[in-house]
C-alpha cells in the first residue's frame, strides 16, 4: 500500500515510538493521556498505537463519540418521529442502529418507517423539497464539525422558504467536557490530545483556559500516524517536565482562531445551551440549541409527540466508558451480551465508539 | 412498433415467452437447438467420485458497472465457489428473474457477458429458467447460478487446513469490485476509474493444485465481507492465529482514496476475482511464481502467515510497527454489491 503523505511514513512513526521511549526513560509514574475525538479512537486502534507506547504512557478515550454522548431519550424522541405519520426521518448512517429505550430506527424501517440515510443535511433539504406533504426531520447529532452544515441547511431552507424542514437538535461542543472531566479526582487526566476537525473549526485557543484553569497540557493533532504520535510525544514531554502548555501539531489544518466562517454561521442559527452528556452528566452551556428567529424549524416545538419514558439498559457501563473510568474490556457484557450484531450500549454501534473499536481491532 | 422493454407477458409462459427464449436468451447464452430442449440437461461421461455443487443469487445494484455486469458476475462467481472446492467447472444454470419494463438492450448486454465469461471459464450453460414480476416488485434483473463442477484429482483444499508456518497469498489488489460498484451508484459523486476484478480463477486454482497437489491448504475466494472476513473464517475453521502485513497489502490508489472519503476499510470491501491461498511454506515462493504464470495472477503476493495455534484470530501488523486485530463485519458495510 502507498501512502499520501509523510504523515504515514512508517520510518518516520517508527522514529517517533523510539523517541517517545526516550522520552519517558526515568519516568517513575504513570501518565493517562484523553483523546476526545472519535476520529483518534479509531487511528489509534486502526494502528495498533496501544502496542508501541512504553508502559507509563495509558492512552484512554473520553467523550468524543457525538453519537455515544447522546442521551439515549433522543434516540426515543428520533423513534417517536419515525412513527408519526407523513413524517421522514433524515440522518448519518451510525444513528440508525443506535439502541433506544424499547426500539431502534432500524427496527422501525423495518416495520415501515421512512428513514433515509443521507451523507449530509443538505440532502434532507433536498428530500423536504421533493415531499411537500411530508415533514421531514433531520437528527442533528454531533460537534462543531456537523454542527456547521446543519445552520447552513437551515439558512438555506430559509432562502428557499421550505415549510416542511425540522432539526431534531443535540448538537454540542467542545471543550466544555473536558474541563468537566479535568476536575475529576479520580480520573487524572494528565493530558489532552485535543479532536482535529473540531479544532480547526473552533481554534486552539478555545484549549488555553482549560490549561490555564486546570494545569493540564493539551495538545492539538491530526489524526494520521505521524501525528498522533507526534501530539503524544508532544504531551509525554510536557507531563515528564512537569509543564502544562498549549501547543499545536496540526497548524496546517488548525489556526490558533480557527474557522471564522463557520464560527459565524453556528452564531448566526445556533445559542449555547445546557446539554445532558450521556456518562459524563448535565454541562452548562455545551449544547447548542436553535436562536429565536430559527425556532420554527425546531421539530421539538413544531412537531409535538409523545415519546417513551428513557430507559437506560442495563448492566450497559457506556457511561463510565465515556469519562474513560473503565475501558470495554471491563464491561461484562462485552463480547458477550453487546456485539456489534446485537449492540446494548451506543457505544458498541457507532463507528467511532469505543467498544465498537476495541470490539474490531482490539483482540490481540 | 418494436418492443424494446420486458413486458409482463415475457413470463406467461406464452407466445411472448417463446420469443424472448428462442430470440435472445438461449441463441445467447447456450445454442441448444430447439429440438434438444429438455425439462432437465443431462451431463454425461462424468467419472468423477465427487462432485461440487454450489449455487448463489445476484441482487447487485446498479446491474452494470465499470468493467462488468451482473451478468459476468453471475457467471463469474459460481465458477469460483467451484474452483475453490477444488473443483473444474463443468456446467451451469441459469435462473432469471425479470422486472417488467426492463431494456431489452440491458438484458442483452448482461446475456452476453455471462456468455463470454462462461467460455472463458470453460463452462457450459446448460439450464435455465426466466420469470417476470411486476414493475416494483424487483429490481430490473436478479440472477441466480448453480454450478456443477468435478475432481480430477483427491485433493481437499478445506477452510479447516490452514496450519502454523503456512503462507497467505492473494493473486492481485483488494477491494475493487466493492469500491467499483459503490463509486457508480447514484448520488455518490466519486469520480474514479475504479473498475470490477469479476474474472474466473478455475485457472490459476488448477495451475496451483496441479503443480503443488497437497500443499495447498485453503483455497478462498474473499467476496462479500472482503479479505478480512474471510481469513477470519478461515482462522476460526482451522483454529490458528493469522498475521497480516499491512505495508504487503496490494491496495490500489483509487479504492484506497474512496475507501477513506467514504470511511471504508479496503479490507473489508468485496472482490469478485480474488483467491486467497494459504500453502505450506516451503513451497510458498513456489505457488507465488505459478500464480503469477496465470491470467488474474499476475499481481500475486504475499500478504502474511499462520503464526499459531489458538482460538482463531486474525491480526495485522501496522505499517508503523504496531498490531490490531481483525474482525467480522457486523451486519452489511455495502448492501447489495454482488
Ligand atoms: S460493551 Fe456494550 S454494554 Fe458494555 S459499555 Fe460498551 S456498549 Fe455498553
Amino acid at each position: 500500500m502507498k501512502y499520501g503523505s509523510e504523515y504515514r511514513d512508517p520510518e518516520l512513526a517508527k522514529a517517533l515510538v523510539a523517541a517517545i521511549a526516550r522520552d519517558v526513560e526515568g519516568f517513575a509514574g504513570q501518565m493517562t493521556l484523553m483523546e476526545v475525538c472519535g476520529t483518534h479512537t479509531m487511528s489509534i486502534y486502526q494502528h495498533g498505537i496501544r502496542s508501541l507506547l512504553p508502559a507509563q504512557v495509558r492512552l484512554i478515550s473520553g467523550p468524543g463519540c457525538p453519537v455515544c454522548v447522546t442521551p439515549i431519550g433522543y434516540v426515543d424522541q428520533a423513534v417517536a418521529y419515525a412513527r408519526r405519520p407523513d413524517t421522514i426521518i433524515t440522518t448519518f448512517g451510525d444513528m440508525i442502529r443506535v439502541p433506544g429505550s424499547t426500539s431502534n430506527l432500524q427496527r422501525e424501517k423495518a416495520q415501515g418507517a421512512d428513514i433515509r440515510i443521507v451523507y449530509s443535511p443538505l440532502d434532507a433539504l433536498g428530500i423536504a423539497e421533493k415531499n411537500p406533504d411530508k415533514s421531514v426531520v433531520f437528527l442533528g447529532v454531533g460537534f462543531e464539525t456537523t454542527a456547521p452544515t446543519v445552520a447552513g441547511s437551515l439558512i438555506e431552507a430559509e432562502k428557499r422558504g421550505l415549510s416542511n424542514y425540522y432539526v431534531l437538535c443535540a448538537h454540542k461542543t467542545m471543550p466544555t467536557p473536558m474541563a468537566a472531566l479535568a476536575s475529576d479526582p479520580e480520573l487524572k487526566v494528565d493530558g489532552y490530545i485535543c479532536p482535529a476537525h473540531v479544532s480547526a473549526v473552533i481554534g486552539s485557543n478555545a484549549y488555553q483556559a482549560l490549561v490555564d484553569d486546570y494545569a493540564v497540557p493539551c495538545v492539538v493533532t491530526g489524526f494520521e500516524p505521524v501525528d498522533m504520535l507526534r501530539g503524544i510525544q508532544l504531551l509525554v514531554r510536557q507531563v515528564v517536565a512537569g509543564e502544562a502548555k498549549l501547543e499545536c501539531e496540526y497548524s496546517r489544518i488548525v489556526k490558533p482562531e480557527g474557522n471564522r466562517t463557520a464560527q459565524a454561521i453556528l452564531e448566526r442559527v445556533f445559542e449555547p445551551c445546557d446539554a445532558d452528556w450521556r456518562g459524563v452528566g448535565p454541562i452548562p452551556a455545551s449544547g447548542l440549541q436553535l436562536r429565536a428567529a430559527y425556532q420554527k424549524f425546531n421539530a421539538l416545538s413544531a412537531l409535538p409527540v409523545e415519546v417513551e419514558e428513557p430507559k437506560e439498559h442495563e448492566g450497559c457501563l457506556c457511561g463510565e466508558i465515556l469519562k474513560g473510568k473503565i475501558g470495554p474490556k471491563d464491561c461484562p457484557l462485552f463480547r458477550k451480551a453487546c456485539t456489534p450484531e446485537y449492540p446494548v450500549g451506543a457505544c458498541m454501534v457507532s463507528s467511532e465508539g469505543t467498544c465498537a473499536a476495541e470490539y474490531k481491532y482490539g483482540n490481540v | 412498433m418494436k418492443n424494446d422493454i420486458i413486458l409482463l407477458g415475457h413470463g406467461s409462459g406464452g407466445k411472448l415467452s417463446h420469443q424472448l427464449l428462442d430470440e435472445l436468451i438461449i441463441p445467447t447464452l447456450s445454442q441448444v437447438a430447439r429440438s434438444e430442449q429438455n425439462d432437465a440437461a443431462v451431463l454425461e461421461g462424468i467419472e468423477s467420485k465427487r462432485i461440487a455443487f454450489t449455487t448463489d443469487s445476484y441482487v447487485v445494484d446498479p446491474i452494470i458497472f465499470p468493467g462488468g455486469n451482473i451478468g459476468d458476475l453471475a457467471i463469474n462467481g459460481t465458477v469460483n465457489d467451484l474452483a475453490m472446492s477444488g473443483a473444474r467447472p463443468l456446467a451451469i444454470s441459469v435462473g432469471l428473474i425479470l422486472e417488467e419494463g426492463l431494456l431489452l438492450e440491458e438484458l442483452r448486454e448482461i446475456l452476453e457477458a455471462m456468455k463470454l465469461a462462461a467460455d472463458k471459464a470453460q463452462v457450459k450453460i446448460v439450464t435455465g429458467d426466466t420469470k417476470v414480476v411486476p414493475r416494483g416488485k424487483g429490481d430490473k434483473i436478479f440472477i441466480n447460478t448453480s454450478g456443477i463442477g468435478v475432481f480430477d484429482h483427491d485433493l481437499k483444499p478445506v477452510g479447516s487446513a490452514a496450519q502454523p508456518g503456512d503462507k497467505v497469498l492473494i493473486n492481485g489488489s483488494i477491494g475493487d469490485h466493492g469500491m467499483a460498484v459503490l463509486a457508480s451508484r447514484e448520488g455518490l459523486e466519486l469520480q474514479s476509474e475504479i473498475e470490477t476484478d469479476s474474472a474466473p480463477l478455475n485457472a490459476i486454482v488448477a495451475r496451483l493444485l496441479e503443480e503443488h497437489g497437497a500443499a495447498i491448504h485453503v483455497l478462498r475466494d474473499p467476496t462479500r465481507g472482503g479479505v478480512a472476513t474471510t481469513l477470519k473464517e478461515i482462522a476460526l475453521q482451522s483454529q490458528v492465529d493469522i498475521c497480516l502485513a499491512e505495508e504487503a497489502l496490494p491496495v490500489n490508489d483509487a479504492v484506497a482514496g474512496a475507501c477513506a472519503i467514504l470511511g471504508l476499510d479496503p479490507m473489508f470491501v468485496a472482490n469478485e476475482g480474488k483467491l486467497l491461498v494459504i500453502v505450506a511454506a516451503d513451497v510458498a515462493d513456489a505457488a507465488l511464481v505459478t500464480m503469477q504464470a496465470c491470467e488474474f495472477g499476475e499481481q500475486a503476493t504475499m500478504i502474511g502467515e499462520v503464526t499459531e495455534v489458538s482460538a482463531g484470530r486474525v491480526m495485522m501488523r501496522t505499517a508503523i510497527g504496531g498490531l490490531r486485530a481483525i474482525e467480522m463485519l457486523a451486519g452489511e458495510q455495502l448492501p447489495r454489491i454482488c
